[in-house]
């Protein structure tokens, strides 16, 4: 049936985030936190997330175009977008943004640029796959099934 | 969902008093949506502030009132535990931690820390943590948690509470304990402390000898067997 086969597609996708390091168990925890008195859980937080790294890695790109750049206030940013990455389980932006905050202690520009670099790729890397991920979810609740969660 | 406001409060009546009333402290918007579904899911009532001043406006402590003006719907505005996290912009974890434990009202009631440091494989952050740890722990916190914080921690934080609420249980536990420092008459222990095995791989030889932090302190710690770096550190540091 359909259901089976979005199930399938939804297991397989985000086994695949897994192996390829962009989810991390926090992930899991989040749709620990779904049911059925909070159905869209991990969608809230997700697109709260979304609207959070855009804020932030602005935050990030303006802060390094001053002159002088005031490295502490870049690396203020970083370390929330670490926080809340790490909360949601975004393990490739979490670590970009430790390397990120190394060259922010260093207060080498250069590696604070390119990690400005990844970490928009990165970015944007994981909000495709999550919105796969999303549009898939959504496919199999509209047709009356569950989501399958990774043990 | 109100959490577009700074202080999102869980108003619904259930099972009355109860429930367990949790403040939460955290700038994040998203660890405070985070932290307070975690919180409900286990049956806890949560007021998630964004700040350590607002959490003290709540607590009263600086207006001597601890009811909200408005509505007399709420059956009291008792406080079971605070959890805050340590780096905010403004008032740290660590200073509300002391304005409490300074306060006659409000010290009996057990916090909690959470901290974002990342423990990477270099001496100079497990050393901030554990200073940070130290400190807190002397303030008189009842424990300190690694974020990002997990299900299995809530049931840790549950037997910190000051009412003493199990599930199918009545009675008010709280305010015989006196809080002095360090509050480990207090603490529940429904895990064994892992003391002895897994000594920690990123402390040098001179540190590890001296305390055994429990496995969630190392990078590569499994989230199953979470037992409180606190209660170890406590354990092994008494002597």
């Amino acid at each position: 049936m359909d259901v089976i086969q979005w199930q399938r597609q939804h297991r397989d996708h985000q086994a695949s985030m897994f192996r390829e390091g962009f989810l991390d168990d926090q992930f899991i925890q989040l749709q620990k936190l779904q049911d059925e008195t909070s159905p869209d859980f991990v969608i809230e937080v997700i697109t709260m997330f979304f609207a959070d790294s855009e804020n932030l890695i602005n935050n990030m790109k303006q802060a390094l175009e001053q002159t002088p750049v005031d490295f502490r206030q870049v690396d203020a940013h970083v370390h929330q977008y670490k926080g809340s990455s790490a909360s949601v389980g975004a393990a490739r932006v979490k670590n970009v943004c430790v390397t990120f905050r190394n060259f922010c202690d260093a207060q080498n520009l250069e590696g604070c640029a390119r990690c400005l670099q990844q970490l928009q790729h990165e970015y944007s890397l994981l909000k495709s796959n999550l919105q796969h991920l999303f549009g898939l979810q959504q496919q199999i609740q509209a047709a009356g099934g569950s989501i399958p969660t990774i043990e | 969902m109100d959490t577009d406001h700074v202080v999102s409060f869980d108003p619904s009546p259930m099972e009355g008093s109860e429930d367990v009333h949790v403040l939460a402290v955290d700038d994040s918007l998203i660890d405070r949506k985070f932290i307070q579904r975690l919180l409900k899911i286990s049956a806890c009532k949560v007021t998630a502030v964004d700040s350590g001043t607002r959490a003290l406006q709540f607590l009263g402590l600086d207006k001597n009132r601890r009811t909200l003006d408005s509505d007399d719907g709420f059956v009291g505005l008792k406080v079971d535990l605070i959890i805050t996290d340590y780096c905010m912009p403004g008032m740290t974890g660590y200073e509300l931690l002391k304005k409490i434990k300074e306060s006659s009202t409000l010290r009996e009631i057990p916090v909690v820390i959470m901290s974002s440091e990342n423990i990477l494989p270099r001496i100079d952050s497990v050393m901030k943590m554990f200073l940070k740890t130290c400190r807190c722990l002397e303030e008189g916190a009842e424990d300190f948690i690694v974020k990002p914080v997990k299900l299995s921690d809530v049931k840790r934080l549950k037997g910190y509470m000051t009412r003493d609420v199990k599930v199918g249980s009545h009675g008010h536990g709280g305010g015989d304990d006196d809080r002095g420092g360090a509050g480990i008459n207090h603490r529940k222990v429904s895990d064994t402390p892992n003391v002895a095995s897994s000594p920690p791989s990123i402390l040098s030889p001179t540190l590890s000898s001296s305390l055994s932090l429990s496995p969630s302190l190392s990078p590569s710690s499994s989230p199953t067997i979470i037992d409180s770096p606190i209660r170890v550190l406590k354990i092994t540091s008494i002597e």
